[in-house]
């Protein structure tokens, strides 16, 4: 056997040992194993049937319907549907580059080495770029955006939301730690009702209060009346996770940057933010898992977003019933999403406490 | 001075302005508001599209395989769009759910609601809606297993049956054995997919809900005909487009609208054949179908607009057998939403 050879076996056998004392090592750590191995075996042939042996690939809702499994068939016929759910398919193109250009801004700022200047210009640019785009102002014909809908918008609003709410986060942070009065009551008086209020209600208000309030309200449309009162009720959330930040910076470097003579914005932008937003990165991430998740709240004031637009794709008198596939589909988006925002996140928490 | 009272003063300050900026704020509020009323119709034309809110349920409303919306009630959107604009495309389809489509109508999302509402006199009165004419009459109903043997709601003598908890359905069901003196054992099921569940397992003889939820939950049973939707209804669900109050054209442009497919039923105008009554000699269907130019240039609409939307959608039963009825996976009988001629209770007024 090769040294290689040897080295692998090795290893594995060691796996071995680990894996024995993990899964049998305690009285009670056995008793788990053996309950899980139970549920699985109850739980995944069944499933594997109706999933994959029963299930109809290809045909009509006839064809599902004489089937016992799941009918794919079904996600098929809709998975434009509920990916994009009332662009108009001709235009389809559009909704797929906005998906790419966001899901790849997502990724280029998922690296530290690209958190400079130049890549928040991009949040900047790749926002507007996708609205331009979906509304079809530049490049027509136009498509109003009541007819939006599915992933684009899932991630349109939770990037373009998240990333402005930071910024107005960091002021609410600062204002709330302000030794100005005013300033500082109104800082906790915004955020306090902003997180005392559940974002339904957010939605509802922006849905049919804001138009009322607003003299022309009407003419700014839901989906950007609903993403202005979200971006502020993110806000007050992130704004509790900067002022952690900001309460961990020890007073030593408020007296000695003011000792250098530093005034107060300067103090912040050079010494106490870098340090206290590196510190709040990985809540921010968990945060943002949180807010896409939440933007499904979204279907409440019938902005079709991808789980709307799955569960809806399934009430076509043509595919009537098939909640099941259109929610495991909705399901597995967001979680395949998910993991790789919390496996990201810790890999971010790790690396960013290495000494630097 | 101390620290403390400036920042006292500099709170006092604040408020100040805070409800100076309020009062500005709601009297810009203020005065739009009193300006828009009645100009519902103008708003429509200025902006080239009506607004229709609907809900969500299969053949009423519900958007095919290209996203394109499509049901009962969706047609006679597409209608409405013929009479304004002559073009069934200019209407915009948003789906709203129960609990916010009322008010999102008062704060003007909608310039009208097809969703199925219920026309009731509270809602006239309470919530400042018009209500169009009735175009689905719905209400409670029973669907029964075949094999107890009953073919009305009087013989369910002693039966279980299956109702959704917390539901006027529930008080409906109780009224109506009390009043025939029956009896009943009630089984009362949380969530709406448990319902065909309990039917298919004999734990319920019957189940009730409004009669178009249950002909749908039929059609998704695993042997839809060894099950029968009994013609009794327990209460009365008229679905009426519903409207704000203020704009009186706009109302009447919805009634006639409705009423243009009721009356090309009742006369025999289809789709496929209203070309050939464009030669009728028969002075009704010259004034309907704007042959006779006079009615239509006297109310100041398109004297052809009831020829467009037959041409464009079809006449009511055409839209209901489409939709729901026997060229549907429905198979809904017509019941009460058949002409007055056959028994229904659909009845357009006079054409002159």
């Amino acid at each position: 056997m090769s040294a290689r050879g040897r080295f692998f076996v090795r290893g594995l056998m060691a796996n071995q040992a680990r894996w024995r004392k993990g899964l049998f090592g305690t009285w009670l750590n056995s008793v788990v194993t053996i309950a899980t191995v139970v549920l699985l075996a109850a739980i995944v042939p069944p499933f594997v049937r109706w999933a994959v042996l029963d299930a109809t690939w290809v045909g009509t809702a006839a064809d599902c319907k004489a089937g016992t499994g799941a009918c794919w068939a079904f996600i098929g016929a809709k998975l434009n549907f509920i990916l994009y759910a009332f662009y108009p398919p001709p235009l389809h193109w559009r909704p797929v580059l906005v998906t790419l250009m966001l899901g790849g801004l997502l990724l280029l700022t998922a690296h530290p080495r690209a958190w400079r200047a130049a890549t928040l210009l991009l949040w900047v640019l790749v926002p507007i770029a996708s609205w331009l785009l979906l509304a079809g102002t530049v490049v027509g014909p136009t498509v109003p955006s009541n007819q939006w809908g599915g992933i684009p918008i899932t991630l349109l609003v939770a990037m373009v939301c998240f990333s402005l709410a930071i910024p107005i986060a960091i002021l609410l942070a600062l204002a709330r730690q302000s030794s100005m009065g005013g300033l500082r009551t109104l800082a906790i008086v915004f955020i306090e009702v902003m997180r005392g209020t559940p974002m339904v209600a957010i939605l509802y208000v922006a849905m049919l209060i804001l138009p009322m309030m607003i003299p022309g309200g009407q003419l700014i449309d839901k989906l950007g009346r609903a993403m202005i009162l979200i971006t502020l009720f993110w806000s007050a959330y992130v704004a509790e996770v900067v002022r952690a930040g900001l309460q961990a910076i020890p007073a030593g470097q408020y007296e000695a940057a003011r000792a250098l003579g530093l005034g107060y914005w300067r103090i912040m932008r050079f010494v106490v933010l870098p340090q206290a937003l590196r510190l709040v990165i990985p809540a921010l991430v968990n945060l943002a898992i949180g807010f896409l998740l939440a933007t499904s709240l979204l279907a409440t004031i019938g902005v079709f977003d991808l789980l709307n637009a799955a569960k809806t794709a399934a009430i076509d008198p043509n595919w009537l019933g098939f909640y099941d596939e259109a929610y495991l589909v909705a399901a597995s988006i967001y979680f395949a999403i998910c993991v790789i925002g919390s496996r990201y996140s810790l890999w971010l928490e790790q690396r960013l406490r290495q000494p630097r | 001075m101390t620290i403390k009272s400036r920042r006292h003063s500099a709170t006092s300050t604040t408020l100040l302005r805070v409800t100076t900026g309020a009062l500005l704020a709601l009297a810009l509020v203020a005065a739009p508001a009193a300006t828009q009323a009645g100009e519902d119709l103008d708003a429509i034309v200025a902006r080239g599209v009506i607004k229709v809110g609907v809900g969500s349920q299969p053949g009423f409303f519900a958007p095919d395989e290209n996203g394109v919306w499509k049901g009962f009630f969706i047609d006679f959107g597409r209608a409405l769009a013929v009479t304004v604009f002559n073009d069934p495309e200019k209407v915009e389809f948003t789906s709203s759910s129960p609990q916010q489509r009322l008010p999102a109508l008062q704060a003007g999302e909608f310039d009208i609601l097809l969703s199925g509402v219920t026309q009731t006199i509270s809602r006239s009165f309470q919530l400042g809606f018009h209500f169009g004419p009735t175009i689905f009459y719905d209400g409670q109903g029973l669907l029964v297993r075949k094999d107890i043997g009953v073919t009305s709601g009087a013989d369910l003598d002693g039966a279980t049956i299956g109702v959704q908890s917390g539901t006027t359905g529930e008080l409906n069901i109780a009224d109506f054995f009390r009043k025939n003196g029956k009896t009943f054992t009630p089984v009362t099921i949380e969530d709406t997919n448990e319902f065909l569940a309990a039917l298919e397992s004999g734990r319920v003889d019957a189940i009730t809900q409004d009669a178009s939820d249950l002909g749908i939950k039929q059609t998704q049973l695993a042997n839809p005909e060894d099950y029968i939707l009994l013609p009794e209804r327990l209460s009365k669900e008229p679905l009426a487009p519903a409207i704000r109050h203020g704009d009186d054209r706009w109302l009447e442009i919805v009634n006639w609208t409705v009423w243009a497919t009721i009356e090309a039923e009742e006369l025999g105008i289809t789709q496929a054949n209203v070309d050939d009554f464009l030669t009728s000699e028969d002075p009704l269907v010259q004034r309907f179908l704007g042959t006779d130019t006079a009615l239509g240039e006297a109310i100041g609409l398109d004297p052809k607009f009831a020829y467009n939307i037959i041409k464009a959608v079809g006449n009511y039963g055409e839209i209901f057998e489409r939709n729901v009825g026997k060229d549907s996976i429905f198979k809904w009988d017509r019941g009460f939403n058949s002409l007055w001629t056959d028994g229904g209770l659909l009845y357009a007024p006079a054409w002159r």
